[in-house]
């Protein structure tokens, strides 16, 4: 792990693309490159408030989202942000159960391969699944989110998000509840956000705390008032209904009771915390709505920024510097 | 025809042999063992002293998957597997397709051994029907076709009253029962170490607990049976501590540690190949504590056996999602290299511990010819080039299948030749000046 590095943002300045082929996580990021994903961000989410939302960058490049799990926000933002690049898109959703048919992700991609795409997007239930991808193909990969393991593009947004409110990473309390122990948007958040300097704590019952947790550098513990207190952002983690109940935690209710984002909680951070949730959200469950409603929540604003991030991702990774796109 | 191998070092630790002498071969047996022994009209072969000839090494756990997945591997490439990496037997796993829970798949996994004529092959059998874990399987009829031990391997016996019976029934005729320790409800779905790697690459881990829990279990239940209770492939050091509680308390417990465990952490997960499947193996590679701890066991005695667990894998079935491919890394090949780089090399142990663990002990617990080099005993020796630099080239190894993490690994020390009943089955052709 990378120690925090505060001129990251100083450094970036100089750099012009992304230094690799695929996107598979933060972990191997170096801060100057995300803080340039974060610059060119800013220039692209210009480009989506013209009244034409579209520049040339990668016109003639060929993106196919390939979606092994079911996904609405990440899919369409990174469709929309795919066209706003001029960029030729098509979607494979493939049920989950595709195993059944036979046919092996391998082979998956090398057939689309043949057909000599630029750029994968890929969304897999299995964690390293793109690396996988990464060994056998040509094409640029990006991780759409795999498995347990990470979501690069959604803590990229999610740093776009809290840096346009608070104008920094560094330094900042950055407290995260949930489950912890199946997200991988923790695993991109907590990677992105040591590397660029924040305080991170996260939080959630001991059962969904992962392993040695310390190692990534963060404090953790299972009492949310610590957790949150003077906390300047908060985010919250799905808690996924369907396996959780009865296992993980007694029961929803308890669940609400002890790790539940409320507006009591809310007032032991810091009084210009913002509340984030990486969608989709469980209303009672690991947030009230009064708080995901409220004034402090800037949930719409991640999804928003998701495809100005997610713009600047695929053109950097396109060849980035010297095209007119962000001009 | 008599053939006399001069000149090389022995070392025979349960005659207390580690010197330069001459073995007297003949025919399938050993004639003697001794210092400048008269040629007599045998054969001399000159051996140089840096070559070490020992009691023929055996692997009590391999998987040879025929009968049913003969595009893994066969009896004959695992044999062949087996003399190339210095083994002159090998005792196999029963599950295969169908599994080994009668005389006839026993026969058959023999009658195949015997066409291929390489390494030395003992069945072991299952514990239960079809590894089912429900009703024993006929334990005297597997003994009588030729099994040497009894276990459900690939999974724990399935409850601690079966194993208890088991223990029983195979103690009458003093067979071991090999256990698969593991809790399953603790491992889950698991396929990582549980700790920081399963973490930051998210995958579901088990704790070294989960096969601590199946030890103590096994360790009690042999207290109670008074029968023979071996631990397969241990990798946890509460495992070990388990372990060496009972030996203290003089329970009939031992125990083997693969190559991989003793060589591997989980951080090879991560890298040099982040997911590299050829990485995934139940038990898991665990974290460098548990990897010291099995070190230190195999120095201080607690360990009795080096196993390879060896798993062939058809390399399109590992060319898939971590979570999806199958468990398990071959080993035959690289086995006596990794110990000698690892452990002989490494200062921690000497050679002749290192024939203990690989031909001795394994002998002992299985109850098979060899370990010592007696005069009328199989003439099976293992002849090691300890000084040899060896670099591991999966594409060239025997095993139909090449699934290993140790591909393009430099490793010091090597087999020179490995002899089975006299014949000379494997000669290594980069040991310079050997002619057997």
């Amino acid at each position: 792990m990378s120690a925090p590095v505060t001129t990251a943002v100083d450094e970036a300045r100089a750099a012009t693309a992304l230094r690799r082929k695929d996107l598979l996580g933060i972990a191997d990021l170096a801060p100057d490159e995300i803080a340039l994903v974060l610059d060119t961000a800013e220039a692209m989410k210009e480009v989506g408030e013209r009244p034409i939302k579209k520049v040339p960058a990668l016109r003639g490049k060929t993106v196919v989202n390939l979606f092994f799990e079911p996904s609405t926000r990440t899919r369409t933002s990174f469709e929309i942000a795919e066209k706003r690049l001029s960029a030729d898109t098509l979607n494979i959703a493939v049920a989950s159960s595709s195993v059944v048919k036979g046919e092996t992700l391998a082979d998956t991609a090398l057939n689309l391969e043949a057909m000599h795409p630029d750029t994968i997007v890929l969304r897999h239930s299995s964690s390293g699944a793109c690396h996988l991808l990464s060994r056998i193909c040509r094409s640029a990969i990006i991780n759409a989110g795999d498995g347990m393991h990470e979501h690069p593009t959604q803590a990229l947004l999610d740093a776009f998000t809290i840096r346009e409110r608070k104008k920094r990473l560094a330094g900042l309390k950055v407290a995260i509840v949930g489950d912890l122990l199946h997200s991988r948007v923790l695993r991109s958040n907590i990677h992105l956000l040591t590397k660029m300097g924040s305080d991170v704590w996260v939080c959630g019952p001991p059962t969904l705390i992962p392993a040695d947790i310390a190692r990534f550098g963060v404090r953790a513990t299972s009492r949310i008032d610590e957790a949150v207190a003077d906390a300047d952002v908060i985010m919250l983690l799905r808690v996924q209904l369907e396996r959780m109940e009865g296992a993980f935690f007694p029961s929803l209710r308890e669940y609400f009771n002890v790790f539940g984002m409320t507006e009591a909680r809310l007032r032991l951070a810091h009084p210009d915390v913002i509340i984030m949730h990486p969608g989709p959200m469980n209303r009672g469950v690991e947030i009230a709505s009064e708080v995901a409603d409220g004034p402090y929540s800037v949930i719409l604003e991640q999804v928003a920024n998701g495809v100005a991030v997610r713009m600047a991702v695929l053109y950097l990774l396109s060849g980035g510097a010297g095209d007119e796109a962000a001009a | 025809m008599k053939r006399l191998l001069k000149g090389g070092r022995v070392v025979d630790p349960v005659n207390g042999i580690d010197g330069v002498q001459d073995v007297l071969i003949d025919g399938d047996r050993i004639a003697r063992v001794g210092r400048d022994l008269p040629a007599d009209g045998a054969e001399i072969v000159e051996l140089r002293p840096e070559l070490v000839v020992c009691p023929g090494f055996i692997d009590m756990h391999v998987h040879l998957r025929e009968p049913g997945q003969e595009h893994k591997e066969t009896v004959a490439t695992g044999a062949a597997a087996a003399v190339a990496g210095g083994f002159t037997a090998v005792a196999c796993m029963p599950n295969t397709s169908p599994v080994n829970d009668n005389a006839n798949v026993t026969a058959y996994i023999l009658g195949k051994a015997a066409e291929a004529g390489l390494a030395r092959v003992y069945p072991i059998g299952a514990v239960s029907r079809g590894s089912k874990g429900e009703l024993m399987a006929d334990i005297a009829e597997l003994r009588q076709a030729g099994c040497v031990a009894i276990t459900d391997d690939g999974r724990p016996v399935s409850t601690a009253l079966l194993l208890r019976r088991a223990m029983e029934y195979a103690g009458m005729f003093g067979m071991p029962v090999i256990e698969h320790c593991e809790d399953p409800s603790l491992k889950g779905d698991a396929v990582a170490h549980e700790g920081y790697q399963a973490a930051a690459l998210g995958l579901r881990g088990m704790p070294g607990a989960c096969e601590a829990l199946g030890v103590e279990r096994g360790v009690l239940l042999s207290e109670l049976t008074g029968s023979a209770f071996h631990v397969a492939h241990m990798s946890a050091r509460a495992s070990l501590r388990a372990v060496r509680k009972g030996k203290e308390a003089g329970i009939a417990v031992t125990c083997e540690v693969a190559p991989h465990h003793f060589t591997l952490t989980d951080e090879a997960l991560a890298a040099p190949v982040a997911y590299d499947t050829n990485t995934k193996m139940n038990p898991p590679l665990r974290e460098a504590a548990d990897r010291d701890a099995m070190l230190a066991g195999i120095a201080d005695g607690t360990v009795d056996v080096i196993a390879t667990d060896h798993a062939p894998h058809h390399y399109d079935e590992k060319q898939v999602e971590f979570d999806r491919a199958p468990f398990g890394i071959i080993g035959l090949e690289t086995a006596v290299s990794l110990s000698l780089d690892r452990l002989v090399h490494a200062g921690r142990i000497r050679l002749p511990r290192l024939v203990e663990l690989l031909s001795v002990n394994p002998a002992r617990i299985l109850r098979l010819p060899g370990g010592p080099l007696a005069a009328g005993a199989p003439a099976d020796l293992t002849v090691l080039a300890p000084e040899l630099k060896v670099r591991v080239e999966a594409a060239a190894m025997r095993s139909r299948s090449k699934n290993t993490p140790f591909d393009g690994w430099e490793l010091r020390g090597g087999v020179a030749a490995t002899i089975v009943g006299g014949r000379t089955l494997y000669v290594n052709s980069a040991v310079a000046g050997l002619k057997l």
